[in-house]
């Protein structure tokens, strides 16, 4: 269709309602987004009250019970130990939570950070950074963290650190090319000819300007981080015994495939519908805020 | 063309040193003496000179550097601190595994992808369309560590049709080798496959929305014609581009199937590996699995220019 | 009639576009009649948004239902063309009528070479084997002026310039000798110098093969050589239609006296540029009545905002949707 045709049957929707109006009723209007946003308050809800919800103690073995099949005094069954499996998964939500935020958080923060000094300086600084992520983005997510775990040595706070790291090109990335995007803009070229400092032109002009892009990002990046960590303590690299977590929970119920199925599909449940009400908010945020953006999935199929 | 081709070599040969200046830096990172923690309870001293001397951790380290280097372009990896054995060797005879298990994951993505992205994109807003978004949405946020458990329950479990997990040379047993091959390799398909589908579908689409595709309709040519000749050819480049990467990925994204599946690949070595602090071999897999993905991005944007005659003559 | 023969090829009648739009449903083609004859040029004027463009791929199944709805009649021999089957349709499409389009650097595919994107219309519609495609390929991108086509046909699109490429447009619309050529604004995206060029192609060609022409623009400079008779829409309606130079010499819709006020005249640099202010409608929302009463300078008749005016005779030769005897432009603009 011709540009002609395309302005007549578009539909441009309210301009000047303020942002976090628009972002609500996106949101709302988007079934898949609002199922995410209820599994987000209740893994939030789990994670905060965790034992007090929980109806065992998560780590209370318990002999004589183990390797019950779900029932009504153990929804989820027992494991091999007699430990409540749905006590634990209750509980784990809150280091998968944990994690995520914390890795993404440090993600966030050197990214966003790399990527406005690369975008606004330019030159060699931006050279240096921008080969550096190029490198990071020859190996494969997974391969790196484990990499990383290596030489920082297995445990729940390494885990962050490596997936923290494993994340910032993408940041970066996504930062850089909009500040330069939005550096050349008459605006901040106006604020510089009237003598504004380096930091007051980012903080005022540049961040507000990519931060729909950014927030797109934090969201699936959350889903990655989740499921990256569950990987890790799966391999026995992250959350180490007894604590539970949904990784290291699918790893023992693996042992356990024949006899106690329970043991493993529960734990799993528990990360694919975290995962999956991450990207999918992180998509109807993409839609609302900045629609020319990758998917969840499409940013997974260039970068994971 | 040539001059593409210089380019691009140039360009991935840059981004390898900066690779290897990560993979050396890994045992130089630990802290500690990295060859004593690999030993652990096991220290004997004339082991851990005979490694110290042929490692070279007393010299100065742009001079280790220089000498990792050299040694890994003539193809010596250094030596297991574990098992003693060459490196190399340990690698290349995992490659063969994991480069089966990748391709024939990548097969089953393309299987799954291909059909659906187009009919989703030709049908867009039909019910087929919204199965196949649901799909895709479902299918990258699977941990494929889970899907696998599913499928050994179902599949070995309860039907009993496949073997959990093993390995048999397929020069000894095709057919047990296929078979041992179909569960990882749909777990790992799958997860790929999800993703390709929504970048099949979006490239489809944009395509058929092009002018090029509306004058291919005005010649009143049949709409499988405009869909194969002139949606298709032009949808390709970018569809080539994101399965190179999906290839590349799965390469290193198979490590957890490996583990799971007990399938003798580089990822279960990674593994293995980290678990005993075994430094040169991990060094070596993640040197190799980096190597491949940028020869893999090389090919890729050397079969987009093929693709794409724009670029071949730029 | 200035140099065809007069034979009817194309009747349309009362022909409506309307899309699905989720605010709505967009009116865009609203009831739009007319005829061409065949050697004969219409000009199609009309600013982006009138419509002009959607009615003609409208005639040949190019809009797509849905989220459009085609309505009216479009006589092309025996047939209805709003009516026929999609298989029929195929059979006209490229074959008896053929398109080309505005945009010369998106409407060719990038990744075939125009050899293939010129003979795949023949090899279908006449079923030319690959040496009598390849041949007639080379005399068509001769006729266009396309120099040594013979060693070009391997060539992709980039390899052209705007203006080489727009020829190969034009020659892959005479592919099959159509009966009717639409060019749908074919020299927008063009230098002046290469409109000038193109225009002339076309209308060399029209001579020469006795097919209808119908341009579609919105610049009344372009067409004011070539065109035998103007239609100007606006709003998805015709609302003044003439042979060119009545039209030229008495507009009398307030509208087509607006777009030539909007013309610059070669030797009166000083004369003001008039613009007709305000927008065109939102074809989700028409007006009641004209479609352009809320721009329109004179407003002469109370039924303008309530009754939509029909086209009639002025007695000059121009059919003029008003309600009124207009001014003439002079009195009418000042």
């Amino acid at each position: 269709m011709s540009a002609e045709t395309a302005t007549e049957a578009g539909a441009p929707v309210e301009e000047h309602a303020p942002r976090w109006r628009v972002l609500l009723s996106a949101v709302m209007a988007n079934r898949l987004a609002l199922f995410g946003l209820v599994v987000l308050g209740l893994l939030v809800m789990a994670a905060v009250l965790g034992e007090r919800l929980a109806p065992y103690p998560p780590n209370a073995a318990d002999v004589p019970e183990r390797l019950r099949p779900p029932s009504l005094r153990h929804p989820f069954g027992t494991d091999e130990l007699g430990r409540d499996v749905f006590s634990r998964v209750l509980v784990a939500a809150r280091v998968s939570l944990q994690v995520g935020f914390i890795a993404v958080g440090i993600s966030l923060a050197a990214g966003v950070l790399l990527g406005l000094i690369a975008g606004f300086y330019g030159r060699w600084i931006d050279d240096a950074i921008m080969r550096v992520t190029d490198m990071l983005f020859a190996f494969p997510a997974i391969l790196l963290a484990i990499a990383i775990l290596a030489v920082l040595g297995p445990g729940i706070a390494n885990a962050m650190i490596a997936i923290g790291i494993v994340y910032t090109p993408i940041f970066a990335r996504i930062t850089r090319g909009s500040v330069l995007s939005v550096r050349e803009r008459v605006f901040v070229t106006a604020a510089r000819s009237l003598g504004a400092s380096d930091l007051r032109l980012v903080t005022l002009h540049v961040l507000p300007n990519v931060l729909a892009p950014i927030i797109v990002q934090t969201s699936i990046s959350l889903a990655f981080a989740i499921l990256s960590e569950a990987a890790l303590s799966f391999l026995g690299l992250g959350v180490q015994p007894p604590d539970p977590s949904w990784g290291r929970m699918l790893a023992e119920g693996r042992g356990f495939v024949q006899q106690a199925w329970w043991m493993g599909v529960f734990p799993g449940a528990a990360i694919f519908v975290t995962v999956l009400a991450f990207n999918l908010l992180g998509d109807a945020l993409r839609d609302a805020l900045d629609p020319r953006q990758r998917s969840a999935i499409e940013s997974r199929g260039l970068t994971a | 063309m040539a001059s593409y081709v210089v380019r691009r070599v140039a360009q991935a040969l840059v981004v390898l040193l900066g690779v290897s200046v990560v993979v050396f830096a890994l045992v130089h990172l630990v802290p500690g003496d990295p060859i004593r923690v690999s030993m652990g309870t096991r220290f004997n001293p004339d082991a851990y000179e005979a490694l110290r001397a042929r490692a070279g951790f007393d010299l100065p380290l742009p001079v280790q550097y220089g000498r990792y280097l050299a040694n890994a372009a003539a193809g010596d990896l250094g030596v297991s601190f574990r098992s003693g054995d060459p490196v190399t060797t340990t690698l290349l005879g995992r490659l063969p595994a994991t480069l089966s298990l990748a391709g024939s994951a990548l097969l089953v993505a393309l299987l799954i992808a291909v059909p659906l992205g187009i009919f989703s994109a030709i049908r867009s807003g039909s019910k087929l369309d919204y199965v196949a978004t649901v799909f895709s949405q479902a299918g990258i946020s699977l941990p494929d560590f889970w899907m696998a458990i599913l499928l050994i329950l179902l599949f070995s479990g309860v039907l009993g049709w496949l073997p959990p997990s093993g390995y048999v040379s397929p020069l000894a047993d095709p057919i047990g080798w296929l078979s041992h091959l179909v569960l990882p390799a749909i777990t790992v398909g799958v997860v790929s496959g999800s993703i390709l589908t929504r970048f099949v579908r979006s490239s489809v689409l944009e395509s058929l929305g092009e002018d090029y595709t509306r004058t291919a309709r005005s010649k009143g040519l049949h709409e499988r014609t405009v869909v194969t000749r002139h949606v298709l050819r032009n949808a390709l480049v970018p569809i080539i581009t994101v399965t190179g990467l999906q290839l590349a990925y799965l390469l290193g994204g198979v490590i957890i199937v490996e583990v799971i599946f007990a399938w003798p690949g580089l990822g279960q070595l990674a593994l293995l590996a980290v678990q005993s602090r075994d430094y040169p071999v991990l060094q070596g897999t993640v040197l190799l699995v980096a190597v491949v993905f940028l020869l893999i991005n090389l090919i890729v944007d050397l079969l987009y220019a093929a693709a794409d005659p724009r670029i071949r003559y730029k | 009639m200035t140099g065809h023969n007069g034979q009817r090829v194309l009747e349309v009648h009362d022909l409506q576009v309307r899309f699905g739009t989720r605010r709505g449903a967009a009116h865009v083609v609203n009831g739009i009649s007319y005829t061409l004859d065949a050697g004969e040029t219409l000009a199609i004027v009309g600013e982006s948004g009138s419509g002009k463009s959607v009615s003609s791929l409208a005639l040949i199944g190019l809009v797509p239902q849905p989220p459009g709805r085609v309505t009216g009649t479009v006589r092309f021999g025996e047939r209805n063309l709003v009516t026929c089957s999609s298989e029929e349709l195929r059979h006209v499409r490229g074959n008896d009528i053929a398109m080309i389009f505005q945009d010369p650097m998106t409407s060719l595919n990038p990744v075939l070479t125009i050899g293939r994107q010129l003979t795949e219309g023949m090899q279908l519609h006449l079923q030319l084997d690959d040496r009598a495609a390849r041949r007639r390929a080379i005399e068509l991108l001769d006729r266009v002026g396309i120099p040594s086509p013979d060693r070009r046909l391997g060539d992709y699109p980039h390899q052209f310039s705007g203006g080489m490429r727009q020829r190969v447009m034009i020659a892959i619309g005479l592919a099959c000798d159509p009966v009717v050529l639409i060019a749908d604004e074919p020299t927008t995206a063009l230098d002046v110098t290469t409109q000038a060029q193109i225009v002339e192609l076309v209308d060399d060609l029209r001579r020469d093969t006795g097919m209808g022409v119908i341009w579609i623009t919105h610049d009344l400079g372009v067409v004011a050589g070539i065109a035998d008779r103007v239609a100007v829409m606006y709003a998805g309606q015709i609302v003044e239609t003439a042979q060119v130079d009545a039209l030229y010499e008495h507009p009398r819709h307030p509208y087509t006296q607006g777009l030539l006020g909007s013309l610059p005249v070669l030797g009166q640099p000083e004369r003001e540029l008039a613009t007709i202010p305000g927008l065109p409608p939102d074809p989700v929302h028409l007006p009641s009545g004209c479609p352009f009463w809320p721009r329109c300078p004179q407003r002469l008749d109370e039924r303008c905002e309530t009754e939509r005016p029909q086209l009639r005779d002025t007695g000059e030769g121009n059919l003029v949707a008003t309600f009124y005897e207009a001014k003439p432009a002079s009195e009418a603009v000042s």
